[in-house]
């Protein structure tokens, strides 16, 4: 129960058809840890008071038991550092898949588990079926277009699944809404989080700045070219860490047409921009790949696969590689901005398939 | 379901006798003690007897006893009304590592306001040794302020020893004795404390309501400001029925502390020899120091003590772990730290702590939990695992 209005609902619609269960809130960072990131007022804050004081209340106005579990350390071992060392290594990396992947459905199914509960229950917009004919655990896109989180749970295993519940995947943002009113819970008009939890201000530099700060180790200030594909150099940046593929603002540099980040390359502290057109790529290697559908891909296969989260999953053909957790996705269009560090989800219309991580 | 309570390091519950006095003085003598009229004159009867109470409790005089909030604000009282006081141009101020955090964090806000602050450790039995606060004096120390009995533990400090160190340096001497106080015998003059810090909830009274015993002799200056209440060391209206309160937990300890520490330490030791017997790896932090008999930290190897926090819970058995931040969740306490435990050693740690309601049969339920808990989480616990095999 993260005190939003997501989780709070599954907690009133479980609670109301009569299921036994147990609320928990992950405390999961300490905002006071960067007091100069802390954006006070910012909607979403990870683990900020007030969030769990509202998941608290639910919790109260339910009957239900309620705790609050520490997952700070381990949080910042497998979400944190990961995702600070992916962007210093000119990546852009997605918390919430690693979040998902190695704390919520995993150590924190088990601490579920250990207090005897068989399954959590989650406000992903999202769905899970059991497939008779091959007996696997299927995740299906959530009805709702606009909010279906998939393309962040496509890490999970069969056993993960088989331990999960997504209650909301039905339903539409509105109608979560309003079950929420209709069930009386206090949280139902609190506005949707946006950011990444750990990064309420949603800047990503200057929260790896003074992460590294308040280690004791500051970055020693980056100085890099910006270079354009033809090898022109058209100015100096702070750091590769600033930019993400694909990137058009904060480039400092007047040449005008608009430019965009192609690639950065962290050996050299090169930023490489270029035209829209030069962003386009007909494929790209996921690597990591984790089957959801069917247990490993044998031959070619068709499917729509989706690059980010707000992407619109394109036509393309994947392709096994020898190494078996890798595979080539070769697009029929190419897509804009392939970037290192975010994700492949391969999708069969509601279903997701599989994914993998862009190499 | 039936719920058990063994958190009374904690909190109590108010007992029925404290809470028929404290409904009188809320109904019926609910005067203002400065008030000149009969109803004043009232409640400053209740006031003044409660004062004498409390006093005889601590074996000290009634104007030694300031009332105020509970153990925080006692503590805060005592530290930087010396403290701040004092005109030397240079102070000092001795304290532990083990302290709770109003005494932690005073020190901590006195540092930044110039005073020099040492934090003397302890034993791995969560004891200090008096020579380490001989050894820390300087010739600048204002103050030395040591728990009489520590909460996760129920180590009980030598008072008595550091009474005469700080006694012969010329130095004031505080203690929170809010884990001590109706578990164990306080004797302020024996104790050899100038200040002493003690709360009303921990000993069946209720929230809110504590006392600050300070020797008379002590310049204390006040930390907050208006009217001339408590001799003009805590100004704002008395809270009479709290104070009643105390004072009658008070008389309760004083007719029934004997016995009553006999029957809690025959309980808690049958709770760590059964577990002791029947769960395997099983540590006693702590337990080679004489302890409060009601407390009692025990250490399983391989369990989340988090985990098994909650699985307790919702089998209806209240513990406890830790500390609480502020959000709730449970964060590696400073006392197992101190006492030389790992990270993961304090995180498999719990504390029981038995109280007036418990019973042999409660005790024994317990037991068959606890140890039904541990087994549990073992099978599933990778920690355990790997180091059996």
């Amino acid at each position: 129960m993260s005190g939003g209005v997501d989780s709070s609902t599954v907690a009133g619609l479980l609670h109301r058809q009569g299921a036994r269960i147990v609320g928990l809130t992950m405390q999961l960072w300490n905002q006071r840890r960067l007091p100069e990131l802390s954006a006070e007022g910012a909607a979403g804050r990870c683990c900020s008071l007030d969030d769990v004081y509202d998941a608290r209340r639910v919790a109260e106005r339910l009957g239900i038991p309620y705790y609050v579990v520490n997952f700070e350390q381990r949080f910042e071992e497998q979400v944190v550092r990961p995702f600070i060392q992916e962007y210093v290594a000119g990546r852009t990396p997605i918390p919430c898949t690693l979040c998902n992947n190695y704390i919520k459905f995993d150590q924190f199914i088990e601490l579920a588990a250990s207090v005897g509960a068989q399954r959590i229950a989650t406000g992903h917009y999202a769905r899970i079926r059991r497939d008779e004919v091959s007996g696997r655990w299927l995740l299906l896109r959530g009805l709702d277009e606009a909010r279906d989180q998939t393309y962040f749970l496509f890490g999970l295993t069969q056993e993960q699944l088989a331990r999960a519940l997504f209650p909301l995947g039905g339903y539409t943002k509105p109608e979560v809404r309003a079950l929420a009113r209709e069930l009386g819970l206090p949280v139902a008009e609190k506005g949707d989080s946006q950011e990444i939890c750990f990064v309420p201000t949603g800047d990503y530099a200057a929260f790896i700045e003074a992460y590294f700060s308040a280690a004791g180790t500051p970055l020693a200030p980056p100085r890099g070219q910006i270079v354009t594909t033809a090898g022109r150099v058209l100015g100096e940046h702070a750091g590769v860490h600033r930019f993400t593929v694909g990137q058009r603002r904060g480039l400092n540099v007047a040449v005008g047409e608009p430019l965009y980040v192609i690639a950065t390359e962290p050996e050299t502290q090169r930023v490489i921009v270029g035209r829209r057109d030069e962003l386009l790529r007909s494929t790209l290697i996921a690597r990591d790949v984790n089957w959801i559908a069917f247990a490993a891909l044998a031959a070619p296969m068709r499917a729509r696969v989706k690059i980010r989260n707000k992407h619109l999953a394109a036509p393309a053909t994947v392709y096994p590689t020898s190494n078996p957790a890798q595979v080539e996705v070769c697009f029929d269009e190419p897509q804009r901005a392939v970037t290192p560090g975010q994700a492949a989800v391969f999708y069969d219309g509601e279903v997701v398939l599989g994914g993998g991580w862009i190499g | 379901m039936p719920r058990y309570y063994f958190d009374h390091n904690a909190t109590t519950p108010v007992a029925p006798e404290v809470a028929d006095a404290v409904r009188e003085a809320f109904c019926e003598d609910f005067g203002n003690p400065s008030s000149v009229h009969r109803f004043g004159q009232a409640a400053k009867g209740r006031l003044e007897t409660a004062r004498e109470r409390v006093a005889l409790l601590l074996h000290a005089m009634p104007r030694e006893i300031v009332f105020l909030s509970g153990g925080t604000e006692g503590d805060n009282l005592a530290i930087f009304g010396t403290v701040r006081y004092d005109s030397r141009p240079r102070k000092h101020v001795i304290t532990t590592a083990i302290e709770h955090p109003a005494v932690l964090h005073s020190c901590a806000q006195l540092e930044r306001e110039g005073v020099e602050v040492t934090r003397v450790g302890v034993s791995s039995d969560g004891v200090v040794d008096p020579d380490d606060i001989r050894r820390a004096l300087r010739p600048e120390t204002v103050l030395i302020s040591v728990m009489h009995a520590n909460n996760e533990l129920g180590a009980v400090q030598p008072l008595a020893g550091i009474g005469r160190i700080a006694r012969e340096a010329g130095v004031y001497f505080h203690s929170d004795g809010v884990q001590a106080v109706g578990k164990i015998r306080v004797d302020v003059e024996a104790l050899g404390v100038d200040l002493y810090a003690l709360s009303g909830h921990k000993f069946y009274a209720p929230k809110g309501a504590g006392a600050l015993f300070v020797r008379q002799g002590v310049r204390l200056g006040a930390i907050q400001f208006g009217g001339h209440h408590e001799r003009d060391r805590r100004p704002g209206t008395e809270n009479v029925p709290g104070a009643v309160g105390l004072a009658a937990a008070a008389e309760l300890v004083r007719a029934n502390l004997p016995m009553e520490m006999a029957r809690m330490g025959a309980l808690r030791d049958r709770l760590e020899q059964a577990i002791l017997e029947r769960v395997p790896d099983v540590t006693v932090n702590g337990g080679r120091a004489p302890r409060t008999p009601n407390t009692s930290n025990l250490r399983f190897d391989g369990v989340d003590g988090e985990a098994m926090l909650i699985a307790l819970d919702l089998a209806g058995f209240a513990v406890s772990s830790g500390a609480a931040c502020s959000s709730g969740a449970i964060e590696p306490s400073h006392v197992l730290t101190a006492i030389g435990l790992s990270a993961e050693e304090a995180r498999a740690s719990l504390r029981f702590s038995l109280g007036r309601l418990n019973t042999e049969e409660q005790v024994e339920r317990l037991i068959e939990t606890v140890a039904i808990a541990v087994d549990s989480l073992r099978k599933i616990s990778p920690v355990y695992k790997s180091a059996r095999v």
